[in-house]
């Protein structure tokens, strides 16, 4: 019996080496060097710099933590930025569902495909040339908004929070619109006709039935727009003028005060944490 | 389900205007490569194609596509091999831990990029004697196999485990059954995740920051570097409008894919 052979057959019947086999690399990666590498980062933030070389000392201390819950600030900024992401999504679930169910249900079946991808494509655009085409649209007084709406008797409003809001926003539609037009594509016809000939009017019938359904897939969708906000810190360098979120706060101090960098980056951690423990028993997850 | 005109009307307003807030920037953008005021105030002073002459023969330019180019495919592949391992394994065993690890591979795309950034930066630096060109696909490589586990897991659910079963029944081996069977039903998930994977490496600029090694400048940090520059605010603007006529090229090659499936 040769090599190979002998090798086949203990496969064949050990199923836990099978599942071994083909986890051990995906769980090297994934488990050991990308779990392992933020396991490090955060017993970083357990540890303090030496103020003269910016060189991390593997000493305890709780310094960190106490700066980040004493000082205002830290709170302001996780707060803006919790709120930032929190707004984004809801924008971005306020114009993609009427565009999913409008797509999904009142467009011609033939002009779907067509609908969908013109709502996809920018997502292959890049992410810098789209937060750039924002800074064309949203600059102060040449900008392309201004021209627009001056005539109005408006002005743009720069750059700060509302450009990050709308450029965050323009980032991550197509995140919420492709699960939510996933979903209610799905929805069989016949429970929508039930619905009405119950009585429900339309409204109802997409407050009771349709929302309901599709709840999954805007907790999917969500997961990015949040997930995605949360964290961004180049958006609000190119579109923010002075606003901070809490990326910003890491960048500043990775290269200075690595420890207290570690201690902020936690933050939206433990807010992504949070969030996913309560989205994962709606089976959101299995819909991304 | 009988919808009124006016919500009709109020359905298309938001469908228009949704398509209006995607594509108005990207059309400036296209339009300012040819405006001859290098601010780019609108509207447009004039027509020219100088920048699009100067950003062809600039090597910065080139070699950035280069790199990020080579980038992508070697994090590609490795997301590939990772990811069908791993999709393979999830969806066709039950075994302890199974739901921790499917969690896990959600874990890149949810936590912010700067986490997964600033933490890979510390262990290369720390361990791994620096940052290289092979660090920026390592960091890369970790939010890939995260894309192609995804599209290939679901497909896997799917297609459900008859096929496979049958052809080991008329004795096939494993092998011959990946290579038969399941293959080629998950080829297009292979491909669209590929695509996805290639198409987010490319792009990414986060995690790169804090991969890169010095001198590795891809194409986003290319931009980013030049973004604030003044004379170079033409240039970066073509590459920006070009950026936005290639991506077609992907999503053309995704419809095909759709379509092949039906």
């Amino acid at each position: 019996m040769s090599a190979l052979t002998s090798t086949r057959r203990y496969f064949h019947s050990h199923v836990k080496a099978r599942i071994a086999a083909l986890l051990v690399l995906p769980i090297f990666w994934l488990g050991v060097l990308y779990l392992g590498s933020l396991a490090a980062l955060f017993i970083t933030s357990i540890w303090k710099i030496d103020t003269f070389t910016s060189k991390v000392v593997r000493e305890f201390t709780l310094s960190n933590f106490i700066d980040i819950l004493t000082d205002k600030a830290y709170f302001n900024v996780t707060i803006r930025t919790v709120g930032v992401a929190l707004s984004v999504t809801i924008i971005c679930a306020l114009l993609a569902i009427p565009m999913a169910f409008f797509i999904a249900r009142i467009a011609k079946p033939k002009s779907r495909p067509v609908l969908i991808a013109l709502v996809i494509t920018p997502l292959w655009a890049s992410y810098l040339v789209k937060i750039y085409a924002w800074r064309t649209m949203m600059a102060p007084e040449s900008g392309f908004l201004n021209w627009l709406i001056s005539p109005l008797g408006l002005s743009s409003p720069g750059f700060g929070l509302v450009a990050v809001v709308i450029g965050l926003t323009y980032l991550w539609l197509p995140y919420m619109v492709l699960p939510i037009y996933a979903g209610m594509e799905k929805l069989p016809e016949s429970i929508i006709d039930a619905s009405s000939d119950l009585g429900a009017k339309p409204a109802r019938t997409f407050m009771r039935v349709i929302l309901p359904i599709t709840g999954p897939a805007i907790i999917a969708g969500s997961l990015f727009t949040f997930s995605l906000s949360l964290g961004d810190y180049i958006t609000v360098q190119i579109l923010g003028g002075t606003f901070q979120m809490l990326g910003n706060v890491v960048y500043q101090n990775f290269a200075l005060n690595l420890p207290f960098a570690a201690a902020v980056a936690l933050i939206p951690v433990i807010v992504m944490m949070i969030y996913l423990a309560s989205v994962r028993k709606t089976g959101a997850l299995d819909n991304l | 389900m009988n919808i009124s005109r006016t919500t009709r009307f109020v359905l298309w307003s938001f469908m228009i205007f949704g398509l209006s807030f995607i594509y108005m920037p990207l059309l400036l953008v296209v339009i300012n490569s040819f405006n001859t005021n290098k601010s780019f105030n609108w509207p447009p002073t004039g027509f020219t194609t100088i920048w699009w002459e100067k950003a062809a023969v600039n090597t910065g330019v080139r070699d950035a596509i280069m790199l990020s180019t080579l980038t992508a495919v070697f994090a590609t592949i490795i997301a590939l091999i990772l990811g069908t391992l791993a999709a393979a394994a999830i969806a066709r065993y039950d075994f302890f831990g199974r739901d921790v690890i499917s969690l896990l591979f959600v874990l890149p795309i949810a936590l912010p990029g700067i986490v997964t950034g600033i933490a890979l930066n510390n262990v290369f630096t720390n361990f791994f004697g620096g940052l290289t060109f092979f660090t920026i696909i390592i960091g890369h490589a970790t939010f890939c196999i995260v894309v192609v586990f995804n599209n290939v897991a679901a497909r896997y659910r799917r297609m459900g485990a008859s096929f496979e079963e049958a052809s080991m029944d008329l004795g096939a081996n494993r092998l011959t059954t990946f290579r038969l069977v399941s293959f080629p039903m998950i080829r297009n998930a292979l491909v669209a995740g590929a695509l996805l994977s290639f198409g987010l490496s490319f792009d990414e600029i986060i995690v790169t920051t804090f991969t890169a090694g010095a001198g590795q400048t891809t194409l986003p940090i290319w931009i980013f570097q030049n973004l604030f520059r003044p004379n170079q605010a033409p240039i970066v603007n073509v590459v920006a409008a070009a950026l936005i006529v290639i991506s077609i090229v992907p999503i053309y090659l995704s419809q095909r894919l759709t379509q092949e499936k039906k």
